[in-house]
């Protein structure tokens, strides 16, 4: 089958490999419809992810139907046409339990891995380097889902992919964002990154009440997600030309926002004298991420507000202001999302009518123009906010 | 001749068990041990009959075997550093004195009863312990037991359940003639809550001096911890899941601009 393989930074292939087979009684094989590059593969992409191998399959948004079942998966059948969560969750151990599904205990093969760098390891990960596993991912024609009896999501016939497909990742990715800010009718809500994260955490917060959304992004290099943004019901702030901070007071009457998203993550770009010492910083490996997004985030919350982080961050941050954190007396919400406590809510949203997903694909391409869709989703290039890939499709 | 044999048994038994063992160690074979304390007595009785200054040397040496004999502590082996206690595997002493000690825990969302009932059955033990081969039950308390190691190398050794509480404790040690002694335990202890059970592991094992002492890495690894808390990783997701997850077959890229690029299957 094509799969497409992660052979160094900045250095992705459309390669041959073979087919994946059943390798465990709970695993089954889909045909992959829909598979999607996500901001967080760019992550891999730059190399700023460790433990990835060269041959690595990416890839952790996809969709299809099942072809193959194992024989201790009683809930699907050849032929169900399912959306995957990017985390693999065994249903079974105490974080399972605790609907706190992306701390699975069970699922990742290199725990010992991911124990000496946090502590504790947390799930398996399609196509996410060998620190989670080393699944091999879903870009790709076909692919193996272990425990597909815990993390797929039957969805009904006549739904087309484009609704449904963002169910994988970042639509509850944007979603837990939201929640995790406990919303109240008279909040205002600040959202960093206008990304497909933050355009989902941007209609989350409409959706769970939010009295105000403020985006902020870059309108000299990305003003289509300014846009977008725009057209989700949020305030946009323009990072290139006004001063985030005393807008958001502005915005506020003095206030400041309830609760700040972190929507960026470790590569946060930015104009302040911060931004360029991280970026020298991690230039010279002396850090890993860039905090940028994050340092504002903290500093414009509120008062006993909260601070939510879905942006991905890898290591170590330096700069981090704690003073003001603690003196504030912030709360921070962060994390892999918990796929299965949000999938099947989210779907019935979409089946509702509540939400049409499908507004942030902006590319859709056959599976070989992928490391070409890479480079300009990186470098923003052609406004390219999400990029869907059809494995089965030709040139 | 029965009653003697049995009475000799108690009394080895008495010295083995006695305070004395502890400063004494046993270090005289099972057999040699009944070869020289029947033998010591028909010598001591022998030269007891002959009257004579050679005969109460002869007496006097016939008393010291029955000693050794009866009590297994033969203060010349101890002098030379020898031990042919291989039928006993070794003694409490030497692991104190010259084994490495490796605790582990870790906790698993089942009963008791449930792990403990896995646990007895030790042929089930290599399906979680990588460094093991294989583990035959010889009968209900002996097994006969064979890891492997890297480039080929293979250690075995007997063992028999010397400790048993229903769903609580197994305890276990090799016998004579392993090529690496070893001990251990295994706990199992309710956790708070429901969160199932503490599982908890005490082994004990003597590097043994030159060529074998390298195959000591073949049984716990070179970071005997870790091998130990991985052994407990794939027990307890076995237990939880019914199965251990692994990416070994699935597919991979090669990265070759050459050889015309069919990926390969991970191994």
């Amino acid at each position: 089958m094509k799969a497409l393989t992660w052979c160094g930074t900045g250095d992705v292939r459309v390669s041959n490999v073979p087919d994946p087979k059943i390798l465990q009684p709970r695993d089954i094989i889909i045909k992959i419809t829909s598979t999607c590059i996500c901001g967080s593969d760019l992550h891999l992409y730059d190399g700023f992810m460790p433990t990835m191998k060269a041959g690595d399959i990416l890839g952790h948004e996809f969709m299809g139907i099942v072809e193959e079942v194992g024989p201790e998966v009683k809930n699907l059948k050849v032929g169900d046409r399912v959306v995957n969560p990017f985390t693999i969750c065994c249903g079974a151990c105490f974080y399972c339990k605790r609907d706190l599904w992306s701390c699975c205990e069970n699922t990742n093969p290199n725990a010992w891995m991911a124990e000496k760098m946090m502590g504790y390891s947390p799930a398996g990960l399609f196509g996410y380097s060998h620190l989670t596993g080393g699944y091999a991912g879903g870009q790709a024609q076909y692919a193996r889902i272990p425990y597909a009896d815990v993390g797929p999501i039957k969805i009904p016939d006549g739904i087309p992919d484009d609704k449904v497909i963002f169910l994988s990742d970042i639509f509850p990715t944007g979603y837990m964002a939201a929640e995790n800010c406990n919303i109240q009718p008279d909040d205002t809500v600040a959202i960093w990154g206008c990304g497909p994260v933050g355009q989902f955490a941007i209609r989350s917060a409409k959706m769970l009440g939010a009295h105000q959304v403020i985006a902020i992004d870059d309108g000299a290099r990305v003003p289509e997600r300014l846009r977008m943004a725009e057209e989700g019901g949020a305030i946009t702030i323009d990072m290139h030309d006004e001063y985030i901070y005393d807008k958001l007071l502005d915005l506020t009457a003095g206030r400041g926002p309830d609760s700040c998203i972190d929507a960026v993550g470790m590569e946060a770009h930015g104009y302040t004298l911060d931004a360029a010492y991280d970026k020298v910083k991690t230039m010279l490996f002396m850090a890993t991420d860039r905090a940028h997004a994050l340092r504002q985030a903290i500093n414009c919350c509120r008062k006993g507000g909260t601070v939510s982080i879905p942006g991905v961050y890898a290591g170590f941050l330096d700069k981090i202001p704690m003073g003001p954190a603690m003196n504030k007396g912030l709360t921070f919400k962060m994390g892999q999302t918990h796929m299965k406590k949000y999938m099947g809510p989210l779907l019935e949203r979409i089946q509702n009518g509540e939400i049409d997903p499908s507004f942030v694909i902006t590319h859709k391409l056959p599976i070989d123009q992928a490391p070409e869709a890479y480079k300009i989703f990186r470098d923003k290039q052609d406004k390219c906010i999400k990029v869907v890939l059809k494995p089965h499709e030709m040139n | 001749m029965t009653t003697a044999s049995e009475l000799l048994h108690r009394t080895q038994d008495y010295f083995d068990r006695s305070e004395s063992s502890k400063n004494h160690f046993v270090n005289v074979g099972k057999t040699e041990r009944q070869i020289s304390a029947i033998g010591g007595g028909a010598l001591a009785l022998y030269g007891l009959t002959r009257g004579s200054l050679g005969g109460l040397v002869l007496a006097g040496i016939g008393g010291a075997l029955v000693y050794r004999g009866v009590t297994g502590n033969c203060p010349a082996y101890s002098a030379l550093g020898t031990n042919t206690n291989h039928d006993e595997g070794a003694a409490p002493e030497q692991y104190f004195d010259r084994g490495i000690h490796v605790t582990q825990s870790f906790t698993v969302g089942k009963p008791a009863a449930e792990l403990f009932k896995f646990w007895r059955n030790i042929s089930n033990l290599p399906s979680v312990m990588t460094h093991l081969e294989s583990v035959e039950v010889l009968d209900d308390k002996r097994s006969r037991w064979t890891a492997t190691g890297p480039a080929g190398t293979r250690v075995s050794w007997d063992a028999e359940i010397i400790n048993e509480e229903p769903d609580r404790v197994i305890a276990w040690r090799s016998l004579g003639g392993a090529d690496v002694d070893n001990s251990g335990s295994v706990r199992f202890v309710d956790a708070p809550g429901d969160r199932g059970t503490e599982v908890r592991v005490a082994m004990d094992y003597i590097p043994p001096a030159g060529r074998l002492g390298k195959l000591v890495a073949t049984l716990f690894g070179e970071a005997p911890e870790q091998t130990i808390k991985e052994d407990l990783r794939r027990f307890k997701r076995l237990m939880e899941t019914g199965l251990i997850p692994t990416t070994k077959g699935q597919p991979r890229g090669t990265c070759s601009r050459f050889f015309g690029s069919e990926g390969e299957i991970e191994q």
